[in-house]
């Protein structure tokens, strides 16, 4: 199974780096660009099969190591 | 005092920490590999500056799944000292030894140069020989000491006199969350810090207002 993994800055939280990008947007000529907000996407193959087991070990894996929860909140996806 | 620098792939100021420990404690620290599980027998560690793992994912996010992490979390319930300086400070926070996280700086640039700090906090075994509110500089050199944590834990650590250090006012290099240079655990024997103390120790390197934090540590610890 695969999944993929979003893990994103929280509401609230700044992000100087998604600043950048709307600037540079704005820079290229793009108009109406709003806020842009940046983050990383995580593919991970996985061995297992059921889709609810897989779902909390990808749960635990994000709470544990692939997002700060101080800082980040996180999305998973799951493809057959 | 005995102590041990730990050394994590990609630290680079492990050499920094342990010859500014040689020359204030007269002993020479531990080097201990982060692969290691257990620490030898010692009164402080130190967790060096540096890029360990590269910062891959996120600073400090590697280090602090490492083996040695769990010996470190053992001494440090037991009310031993831990000193963790620039991406040792990122490690004690992913680690969850200290609160909040430090993020991009804000500007989104490496700054590296001497900062003005404001010692805010005494009571602590790093803290103790300063005086409250005394003005010290010490290099910063890092692309992620932007501070953050909610106002809930902000309050918390302001109320319990965990911060420990603050830039001065205006000279705050990378918008952390109300000046916030360096804070201290509750039990008060861990301090994380993005500034670096342990270059600012000889005269040779340009100043010496790192030096009372070795001596607190010295006086509290042997």
């Amino acid at each position: 199974m695969k999944a993929r993994v979003f893990v994103t800055l929280k509401n609230g939280v700044l992000d100087p780096q998604g600043k950048a990008i709307a600037n540079a947007l704005h820079g290229l000529g793009f108009a109406g660009v709003g806020d842009v907000r940046q983050g990383k996407v995580i593919d991970i193959e996985l061995a297992e099969r059921d889709e609810a087991r897989a779902r909390a070990t990808l749960k635990e894996m994000c709470e544990k190591l692939l997002a700060n929860t101080v800082i980040e909140k996180y999305e998973i996806e799951l493809q057959a | 005092m005995k102590s041990a620098v730990i050394v994590f792939p990609a630290s680079n100021c492990d050499r920094d920490a342990a010859t500014a420990l040689k020359q204030l404690t007269g002993q020479t620290p531990h080097m201990v590999w982060h692969r290691d599980s257990e620490l030898p027998q010692v009164d402080l560690v130190v967790l060096p500056g540096g890029f360990s793992y590269g910062d891959y994912l996120r600073c400090g996010a590697m280090a602090s799944q490492s083996a040695i992490m769990r010996a470190i979390k053992a001494h440090a319930d037991r009310g031993g000292a831990v000193l963790g300086i620039c991406n040792g400070f990122q490690v004690l926070t992913e680690a969850h030894l200290l609160p909040g996280a430090l993020m991009r700086n804000a500007n989104l640039q490496f700054v590296c140069r001497p900062v003005a700090l404001e010692v805010n906090e005494t009571q602590s075994a790093f803290t103790r020989k300063y005086e409250h509110g005394q003005r010290v500089v010490f290099p910063v050199a890092h692309g992620d000491g932007n501070y953050f944590a909610d106002d809930e834990t902000l309050n918390r650590l302001e109320g319990e006199g965990r911060v420990a250090l603050r830039y001065a006012p205006g000279q705050n290099p990378n918008g952390s969350a109300r000046d916030i240079a360096g804070i201290l655990n509750q039990k008060r024997n861990v301090l994380g810090l993005m500034p670096h103390p342990e270059r600012v120790v000889d005269p040779l390197l340009g100043g010496t207002d790192g030096i009372k934090l070795f001596q607190g540590l010295l006086e509290t610890l042997s």
